[in-house]
């Protein structure tokens, strides 16, 4: 099977091994290794919180060369309403847009512009597909990938529709190619608010290509367009193409409710991975039934605290907060340009592909031989601690057991099994060191510790 | 293979956990989802019987290559009419347990519709065993 694309990369220089992303991974996808997190490509999900976690902000997200947005003539920057939470109030959006349009784009579009089409477009969807309650949204792509290797029987659930961010960007290239502008002149570049969305965009999950072209870190384009401000000093800001119109629901989507609010029926909200696994495992279990929809987005507050969000998530929702009120005391301008194509990009809206099971969970194809790692894990489970320390270099016993028996690990590495095999003479010192040391670095346990030294 | 798991009488907040656990094993042994789904539902059913209708109990999972069976028993009041309480609908569950969304009397026929063999014996005043196996299909 097709590996995953991930965008959360670990540093080999700044990373210790330290185990704080080891134990908060909610898929158990990272293991220490030489002193060095690493993550099992199967297992991730993108869901950063890894990245949140890390003292050392040894894990960060990888994005592509700013740069590459010259390669194209047309040159189309999607915003996420989280982008303008990222500053103060006393920052416009049309100081926002001005900057945005001085580094180099040709157009800014507010990829939430998208949101009245494509919450028509999943309305029609429940109600024509009402054996498949409760429907669950494909908003963040954290999620779709955790249903797919944890909760694969959930998958019939999921609403099969494209994403605000992909019609917003079928729409700019759509534009663009009514004004004559031939394709390959057409760059898009989403300004992504987490690890989740990039790998959405690189390997997208029941589609073929993205339509978009590149994708740049929220906390990028906030240094770049902060820098551009300063430089501009008191200064007004060059004018600039006018800010398309945003209703408040669709300025709210990316928030928690979001989109739970916008639908009928009982409908739920739920952030944070840790709740959306609880809310997964009792849906799994048909514990509860009879909902209507669920929202589930692996950040706490949404996409306010996205990895990648460098302001505090509850400044965000204030700031949007406050856009949504201004809003909401505006008139809906029917002559919006994007509705012109909303027949087209409603036709375009449902995924060509399907949401693949990716179960992490079994421990082998064939039913005998995993019965059977299953009964040597049991054993394994008799004789280890069950502290859950992190010696190993695996985030708990279980998973330690899991490991070895998948071949993956040796149980020497438990640091309780080194000292009963040392103390019955089954191992030599020098022998149970080498093994700590392939786990947690050269030098580790000698007395010359300048490398490990506290500061 | 054996899991056994105790199951508290009148214990609503943790009713379903040990489902739940047979569950996170079903899935480590590339079971067809449809199974898994099957299984689960039939002992969540049985569990729950137990949390609003008996004192405590035991859920005891045997595994086999192509099967699995469940012994629940437990300690409790019995079922005095087996052929009644399986009947949809019928149901003695006190306004309490109804307060918590349970007691439709669909507990016992769901069971039945979501396993493969279904044995129940009962003693009044005593307590009630529920054995059912369900066979892996591929
Ligand atoms: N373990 C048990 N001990 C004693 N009585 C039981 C037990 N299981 C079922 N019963 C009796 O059988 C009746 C029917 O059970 P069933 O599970 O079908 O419905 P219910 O539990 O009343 O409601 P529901 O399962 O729909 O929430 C119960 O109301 C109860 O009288
Ligand atoms: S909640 Fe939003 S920011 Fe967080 S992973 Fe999901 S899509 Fe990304
Ligand atoms: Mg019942």
């Amino acid at each position: 099977m097709e590996e995953f694309y991930h965008a959360l990369k670990v540093s080999s220089t700044a990373c210790t091994g330290c185990t704080h992303c080891m134990t908060v991974c909610p898929t158990q996808a990272i293991r220490i290794h030489h002193r060095l997190a690493t993550i099992n490509g199967a297992a991730c999900v993108d869901c950063g919180m890894c990245l949140k976690t890390c003292p050392r902000r040894a894990i960060f997200v990888e994005q592509d060369d700013f740069n590459r947005i010259f390669h194209f003539r047309y040159r189309v920057i999607l915003l996420p309403t989280v982008v303008f939470g990222q500053f103060a109030e006393e920052v416009s959006e049309e100081q926002i847009f001005a900057e945005l349009h001085a580094m180099g784009f040709t157009h800014v579009i507010e990829t939430d512009q998208s949101v009245d089409i494509l919450t028509d477009a999943m309305r029609a969807y429940m109600q024509k597909n009402r054996p498949l309650r409760p429907f669950i949204s494909a908003f963040c792509p954290a999620v779709v990938r955790l249903i797919q290797v944890r909760f694969p029987s959930l998958i019939g659930h999921v609403i099969p529709l494209k994403q605000a961010l992909d019609l917003s960007a079928l729409y700019a290239r759509q534009k663009l190619k009514e004004q004559g502008v031939p394709e390959e002149e057409i760059g898009v570049f989403y300004v992504t608010p987490c690890a989740a969305k990039i790998a959405a965009i690189k390997s997208p999950v029941g589609e073929e290509v993205s339509p978009v072209d590149g994708v740049i870190n929220m906390d990028f384009i906030y240094n770049k367009i902060k820098m551009g401000l300063t430089r501009r000093d008191h200064q007004p800001p060059p004018p600039t193409s006018g800010q398309g119109y945003l209703s408040p629901t669709s300025i709210a989507w990316t928030l928690s409710e979001g989109e739970a609010s916008s639908f009928d029926g009982r409908c739920l909200a739920i952030d944070e991975i840790h709740n959306v696994i609880d809310i997964l495992e009792k849906l799994e279990n048909e514990e509860i039934t009879d909902i209507d929809f669920i929202e589930l987005r692996a950040c706490d507050h949404s996409c306010a605290g996205g990895a990648l969000s460098t302001n505090n998530r509850f400044l965000v929702i204030e700031r949007l907060r406050a856009r949504m009120k201004a809003s909401a005391t505006r008139q809906y301008p029917h002559d919006q340009e994007i509705e012109r194509h909303a027949a087209y990009l409603k036709a375009q809206s449902p995924l060509p592909g399907k949401i693949v099971p990716r179960s992490i969970e079994k421990l082998d194809e064939n039913r005998s031989v995993a019965m059977e790692k299953m009964q040597k894990i049991n054993r394994i489970m008799e004789i280890i601690p069950r502290i859950d320390c992190g010696a190993c270099g695996a985030p708990s016993c279980r998973t330690l057991a899991r490991d070895v028996v998948q071949g993956k690990a040796k149980l020497s590495q438990c640091a309780f099994i080194q000292k009963t095999l040392v103390q019955e003479g089954l191992m030599t010192p020098e022998e149970a060191i080498e093994i700590a040391e392939n786990t947690w670095g050269k030098n580790r346990f000698s007395n010359n510790k300048q490398e490990t030294s506290c500061k | 293979m054996e899991f056994t798991y105790h199951i508290e009488g009148g214990d609503f907040s943790r009713a379903g956990a040990a489902s739940s656990e047979v569950k996170k094993i079903l899935k480590q042994l590339n079971i067809d989802l449809a199974v898994i789904k099957r299984v689960v539902v039939a002992l969540y059913e049985a569990e729950v019987n137990v949390v609003a209708h008996a004192h405590e109990g035991i859920m005891k999972i045997t595994l086999a290559p192509d099967s699995i069976e469940a012994v629940i028993a437990d300690k409790g009041p019995g079922i005095p009419d087996i052929a009644l309480a399986m009947q949809e609908g019928y149901s003695t569950a006190s306004p309490r347990v109804r307060e918590m969304g349970f007691g439709a009397g669909m507990g016992l026929p769901n069971i039945k519709k979501n396993c493969d063999r279904l044995e129940i014996e009962s003693t009044v005043n005593a307590g009630t065993t529920v054995k059912m196996t369900t066979f892996f299909t591929g």
